[in-house]
């Protein structure tokens, strides 16, 4: 199990350091600075062994999170904790820096007695943690009783996320679809990997202990593992959206989407993750992109980039920005774009086009005369791709019906772009955001 | 106000002003001063001298004070072990609290101050807490049990916690369970032979139910043990893959990787003819490419466990090759991992993609990345032998950008490539030599000169070319030096006239000025060599290279398994087995695959068997199981009508065999009553094995005395490596009888005696029947041909290849070892006609992914011709159909060790642009089709 954490800024100062086992001395604070940290070659692997000690790290902006092991511990596991450590401070002072690292660590002490005891995890959901554990010192001598137990209760029960008692006036839930579209295209515009992984995002500010049912569209296909056939697809009459796989937040209970493919659970308070998804299958690309290199002499290239909107017309990308990296000897950079914003951004090495909004089925495109220096230099452009972000935002009606405290959301589709079929009036509280990210693409090979 | 001022440095004295200020009367300062102390404690200054001090603040009803102090106890109790005792009082109040937070803290703390006085006082506490009516509390007490271990498992026991410990097991609380399983998990590492974590079918239910209730990390407690559980059959282990395959899931990765972890393990003990089989195959694939959109630190754990799941089962992820394309934003070492996974995939089917890639990857700009990929095309050119004509056009391109390390790193591919397959790209060479000065890195240099001796005859300027090697010839690395020797040795034995001068030059200088023992040996060897017989020079240095093989970095299969078993875990991140990185006697309990336990007949597909053969030793040790090992070995127990190997019986006796060590002690013990199927009386012998087929054969007058093929023979032990002793060879049978013909030369200069043979362990059991006999002295050029006869009844152990076969020969100088491949036809026994009504039978029976097929180019044979021939080796034609225009032949035949093959052989005599013929065997061990399919080929076409 973890022997032991510690936490280093930039220079390799420790900030926290917390001992879990006797096997782990003060000299492996050292070891892991002086091997990782101040160590001349960039970083080949999370995992560094260094004299029988093993040292697993994470960086969070310029801070270092390392755990330390002499045993066979489950690296994964140990990984998903440093996230989890990441996640909880987050909760507790906002971002991690060496600033609000220093000006919290009792805190940082505390919770770390809490969530790993003799390198062990424990209750680690910040919902639970903080009914006891506060920035602002304990509360716990003027507790009574009842609430001693309830606390404890919730940190050991089977709904460690969340407390009971909860009230709001108004019963809400958002549902954001974040999604991402990853593809790979050859330099001559032939898809060779595609694939959409989303993340259903899910806010929730629900008394009491609310019994919700996700009951994901009934068109789903779940691939590959049998459960839904094409009779069903045809049978609906809709276009059926196939996943790979998903995953599940702790709350979901995985026994009875495996056996009944319903998504039911109690939400924690507030905003996490209900589900990531992934398919491959039958993936519509919201727009295309399509680069045109040319080199003129030595010193210049030209760049066309069109875009196309691929989505029915009436629905609206916003906040489009797409990303045209730029050689590292570019001197200079002149460009046109039809619509939107267009800027060469030199400290990023790439030119940035912006539009506010495009309908679909439309058409767009830049082009670029980009300056080069001669250069003898043999450093390489990396020739990153050409990356490409919107949002496609809409009111979107969830039918939902609040049943004393159980709740059902039916049906909610995955795909924005499979979203535009059925639409229905929108109830005032419930707003269905996505957003899609789409890269990378590669640009033509340059001689 | 923040915190963030304790960390700022201070001045001397800083220790006698915290004093002053601990001792302070005012709370607040007091909790300040205690913050300093940990602040200072962090960053590494001694602060132990303020001890008495700290400790006195401990006696405090406030939380937030009374957690720092304990911090500090925990950090310097050890140091001051007197003092600490100080605080006990504290502890045992604090343990009678009424706030359950308050006495988990107490407890919590206590089991990690690690001072035996301590200690003693700890056990009441940690009684009362482990019967605590809070779960809180109690879970807490789970973990501190551990703790106490640690520190004195002795006392644990006698204090009978253990027992306590096992009873949470059972607890309401999931959380407690999970806890109590952590600990007994650790508690039992420590005691391997303990039966501490006693795993039932009812704990396990228990268990399972924890599961689908605890916390995502008491998922992961309870997922690590469930694995170290064997459990007794094949029904329960399907039911708890059922309850487990759930947590693939789970969003957090850990749990998924542990639950793939006891799904890959009980796997191994379901039938592979079981639906549920097939359907938890392609549960896997989805969650292990979720794991890749994962944080990188986590592709790099999953990839490095992938990458054992597809070396062991490789079906698993066989159609998921994108996924593993790399990204752009990729770390680099999540890029290395995915290029690794890439080439394992590599088939047929996705060459044409894959090199695609590799091309593009090879244009990237870290350096290590780039020769990892350059590596990988021409590791894809020596797996699919389709694609090597494109790779090496690839190669070619790459080396065309001129960029210094592609260029090296190509020719040392390309290198393996003329190994691979000789005589089919030399032309490439000119391209290859025209980069000669670029090379700087040995490995390139040593490859390129290897190239250019290996077809000096080809390369008009070799010596020229070799030569300018020479000039700095003390500055190169041995391994180029060696390889210059060699390559120019060779080019003298292929152009004697003009290359005198430059093979007496390096001659001398390895000889003379080097002081490489390795070089110099090797200088003297060839000198005497070309000086004493310049013909068994050539033969020596100009002999045939043996094949290289297709898949490299291969991990041991027995590794592979214990790895299998670790996966999730660091072992599983460094493929290492825990002892290699694990210090003193914890957590390496060595581990191992679950034998499979179902009766039925294992059909291990021919994909899985290389790295799928469980270890020898397993069958030595548990002689039950009925797995591929002992369906290989097999004894057939009836008659051939029985067709293939029957169920329970059968294996029992192959595992027999294994104990007793041979047929010899079996033959007519009592309990080897004749089965009472026995119609033929001819069959008795039978189930003695073929070591007594011969006599079998005589009495069923089915064999033919004509014998099988004999292929020519071959050189197994050039006289390079046997210090003067050539040995060349092959396999005869006849008339039931293997033998293996020898011819043994003598090269050396002394008089060889005292011959002895002994073969290792080996698939069909293949062992002397005689010793080796050698009649008199072998004098120098002496030359001795001699048949050694040969019996299967020695112990089995399966090979990769499963026709390989390793030879040890001893003679008065030393002992030398060589392997060889036995065609498979010698093992074919002359009962192998099966009935046609059995053969039909036998046929339906047999699954249907058993089958096996091949194709026999170029064989222009007629029906009777091809049966005929195949009938004198002992492959007998069942019947025979004429289905439009094509003979169909149907055919079976018979292994020594009773395994049955089937065939369907299609010729098709009218098609001229076809003369071959198709096969299609089925078999139900499908990993000796390919060797069958080869026999079939040897006997045909000669």
């Amino acid at each position: 199990m973890i022997g032991g954490l510690f936490i280093y800024n930039h220079k390799g100062e420790v900030l926290i350091s917390r001992v879990y086992r006797d096997d782990i001395g003060r000299n492996a604070v050292d070891a892991f600075r002086v091997n990782v940290i101040h160590a001349r070659q960039q970083v080949r692997s999370p995992v560094t062994n260094i004299a029988r000690t093993s040292f697993f790290h994470v960086k969070r902006s310029n801070i270092w999170l390392a755990a330390v092991t002499k045993q066979n511990v489950n690296a994964a596991m140990v990984f998903e904790f440093l996230y989890k450590m990441c996640d909880v401070m987050a909760a507790y002072f906002g971002k991690i820096s060496e600033e609000n690292i220093k000006n919290n660590f009792v805190l940082i002490y505390e919770l770390l007695d809490e969530i790993l005891d003799f390198g062990y995890p424990q209750n680690s959901e910040t919902g639970a943690l903080k009914t006891f554990i506060t920035q602002q010192g304990i509360k716990s001598q003027h507790q009574t009783k009842e609430e001693q137990s309830q606390i404890t209760s919730q940190v050991t029960g089977q709904i460690g996320w969340r407390r009971e008692g909860i009230k709001y006036r108004r019963n809400e839930l958002f549902l954001d679809v974040l999604e991402s579209v990853n593809l790979l295209m050859s330099p001559q515009g032939q898809v060779l990997s595609a694939h959409v992984s989303g993340r259903v995002v899910m806010k929730s500010y629900l008394s009491g202990m609310p019994e919700c049912k996700f009951g994901m569209n009934d068109k789903i296909v779940i691939e590959k593992q049998g459960k839904g056939t094409a009779d069903e697809t045809s049978k609906s009459g809709k276009q059926s959206i196939a996943i790979d796989d998903c995953t599940f937040h702790q709350c979901v209970r995985l026994s009875k989407f495996d056996s009944e493919r319903s998504i039911s659970f109690i939400p924690p308070d507030g905003e996490f993750e209900l589900m990531r998804y992934r398919t491959t299958k039958d993936i519509i690309l919201p727009f295309r992109v399509i680069p045109l290199v040319r080199e003129v002499g030595r010193t210049k290239l030209e760049v066309k980039v069109v875009i196309k909107s691929n989505f029915k017309p009436s629905l609206l990308a916003q906040k489009i920005e797409v990303r045209i990296p730029t050689p590292l000897n570019t001197s200079g950079v002149q460009v046109i774009c039809m619509k939107g914003k267009a800027k060469y951004k030199a400290s990023e090495n790439a030119i940035v086009w912006k539009i506010k909004r495009m309908a679909g089925m439309k058409e767009s495109q830049i082009s670029a005369e980009i300056e080069l220096l001669p250069t003898n230099d043999k450093k390489k452009w990396a020739r990153p791709p050409i990356s490409m972000n919107f949002e496609v935002r809409q009111r979107r009606g969830l039918e939902q019906c609040v049943l004393g405290k159980t709740l059902e959301i039916l049906p909610v589709n995955l795909c924005t772009y499979h979203l535009a079929d059925d639409e229905t009036e929108t109830p005032e509280r419930s707003d269905f955001n996505s957003q899609t990210h789409f890269f990378p693409c590669r640009l033509p090979p340059r001689n | 106000m923040t915190d963030s001022k304790y960390f700022t440095t201070t001045k001397k004295g800083e220790i006698f002003e915290l004093k002053a200020e601990l001792n302070s009367d005012k709370k607040e300062k007091k909790k300040e001063a205690v913050k300093k102390v940990i602040a200072s404690m962090t960053v590494g200054k001694d602060v132990s001298a303020l001890f008495p001090d700290v400790v006195n603040c401990m006696q405090t009803d406030n939380l937030e004070l009374k957690k720092l102090v304990y911090l500090y106890l925990m950090n310097y109790a050890k140091s001051q072990p007197d003092m600490a005792i100080m605080a006990v009082n504290t502890f045992v109040k604090d343990c009678e609290d009424p706030n359950p937070l308050i006495r988990a803290l107490a407890v919590r703390t206590m089991g990690c101050i690690r001072v035996d006085k301590i200690t003693e006082y700890l056990c009441e506490p940690l009684r009362k807490c482990l019967k605590d009516e809070d779960p809180y509390v109690r879970k807490t007490a789970a973990v501190c049990v551990a703790k106490l271990h640690d520190i004195n498992a002795q006392l644990v026991e006698d204090q009978g916690f253990l027992d306590t410990l096992k009873d949470l097991i059972s607890d309401s609380n999931p959380m407690v369970v999970a806890n109590a399983v952590a600990a007994l998990s650790e508690i039992a590492e420590s005691h391997p032979s303990s039966n501490l974590l006693d795993l039932n079918p009812q704990s396990i239910n228990k268990l399972l139910t924890a599961l689908n209730e605890c916390t995502e990390w008491g998922q992961i407690f309870i997922l690590d043990c469930l694995a170290n559980y064997t459990p007794k059959d094949d029904r329960e282990a399907q039911s708890i893959c059922e309850r487990v395959t759930p947590r693939l899931s789970h969003a957090n990765s850990a749990v998924v990787l542990s639950a793939v972890k006891v799904l890959m393990k009980f796997m191994e003990m379901l039938s592979k003819d079981l639906d549920y089989y097939g359907t938890l195959l392609k549960k896997l694939a989805p969650p292990l490419v979720t794991l890749l959109s994962a944080e990188p630190e986590l592709q790099y754990v999953a990839l490095r466990n992938i990458n054992l799941i597809v070396q062991k089962r490789p079906e698993v992820l066989k159609h998921e090759m994108k996924v593993f394309f790399v990204k752009y934003n990729d770390p680099i070492y999540v890029k290395l991992e995915k290029l690794d996974i890439m080439i394992r995939l590599a088939s047929q089917a996705n060459i044409a993609q894959v090199l695609a890639e590799l091309k593009e990857y090879a244009t990237e700009v870290d350096v290590d990345f780039v020769r990892k990929a350059v590596r990988a095309i021409g590791r894809c050119a020596i797996k699919v032998e389709q694609s090597a004509e494109r790779c090496v056009s690839t190669l070619l391109d790459l080396i065309q950008t001129k960029v210094n390390y592609v260029v090296q790193e190509a020719i040392v591919v390309i290198k393996d490539i003329f190994r691979k397959y000789p005589n089919k790209y030399e032309s490439v060479i000119a391209t290859l030599c025209e980069n000669l000065d670029s090379l700087d890195e040995p490995e390139a240099r040593a490859a390129m000169i290897w190239i250019v001796g290996e077809y000096a005859e080809r390369i008009d300027n070799a010596d020229e070319l070799l030569e300018s090697f020479l000039e700095g010839f003390h500055d190169e690395s041995a391994q180029v030096q060696l390889q210059l020797l060699t390559a120019i040795v060779k080019l003298f034995l292929k152009k004697p006239t003009e290359t005198q001068e430059l093979v007496q030059q390096v001659l001398s200088l390895a000889t003379q000025d080097s002081d490489n023992p390795d070089l110099r040996d090797r200088g003297y060897i060839y000198w005497r060599l070309l000086s004493t017989d310049p013909v068994a020079a050539k033969e020596v240095v100009l002999a045939e290279k043996p094949l290289i093989s297709e898949e490299t970095d291969l991990i041991e299969p027995t590794l592979l398994d214990e790895l299998i078993c670790c996966i999730g875990t660091l072992a599983s991140v460094y493929h290492k087995p825990p002892s290699a990185f694990v210090e003193g006697g914890r957590g390496v309990v060595h581990k191992s695959l679950p034998p499979r336990t179902a009766s039925s007949e294992s059909t291990e597909s021919p994909e899985t068997a290389p790295a799928g053969a469980p270890p020898g030793e397993q069958l030595d040790t548990v002689p039950t199981q009925g797995d591929l090992l002992g369906d290989l070995l097999n004894l057939d127990l009836g008659p051939p009508v029985s067709g293939p190997p029957l169920a329970t019986s059968a294996v029992q006796m192959g595992a027999v065999d294994l104990l007793g060590g041979g047929l010899d002690s079996l033959i007519g013990a009592p309990s080897f009553v004749a089965p009472p199927a026995a119609a033929v009386p001819a069959n008795l012998g039978a189930p003695m094995g073929s070591g007594l087929s011969d006599l079998f054969d005589l009495t069923s007058g089915v064999g033919t005395l004509s014998g099988s093929y004999v292929a020519p023979k071959a050189v197994w032990l050039p006289a390079m490596k046997a210090k003067g002793l050539e040995i060349s060879g092959t396999f005869t049978r006849q008339a039931g009888s293997i033998s293996m013909d020898l011819q043994l030369t003598n090269k050396a200069l002394q008089v060889m005696t005292d011959f002895a043979i002994q073969f290792n362990r080996n698939s069909f059991g293949l062992a002397p029947a005689a010793p080796l006999q050698v009649h008199a002295p072998l004098s120098p050029t002496q030359t001795v041909e001699i048949s050694l006869p040969l019996s299967t009844a020695g112990s089995v152990m399966k090979t990769e290849p499963l026709n390989s076969l390793q030879v040890a020969v001893k003679n008065n100088i030393d002992v030398f070892y060589f392997s060889t491949l036995y065609p498979l036809h010698i093992l074919f026994v002359e009962d192998g006609k099966m009935d046609r009504q059995m053969f039909l039978a036998t046929w339906k029976d047999i699954p249907n992914e058993n089958e096996a097929q091949f194709q026999i180019r170029d064989c222009p044979l007629n029906a009777e011709a091809v049966s005929s021939r195949l009938q004198s080796s002992s492959i007998f034609t069942v019947a025979r159909r004429n289905v439009e225009g094509q003979d169909m032949l149907y055919q079976s035949l018979k292994l020594t060790n009773g395994i049955w093959v089937l065939a369907e052989l299609r010729i098709q005599p009218g098609n001229p642009s076809f003369t071959g013929l198709e096969l299609s065997l089925k078999c139900r061990a499908p990993e000796v089709s390919q060797h069958v399919y080869q026999a079939y080929e040897t006997i045909l076409k000669n």
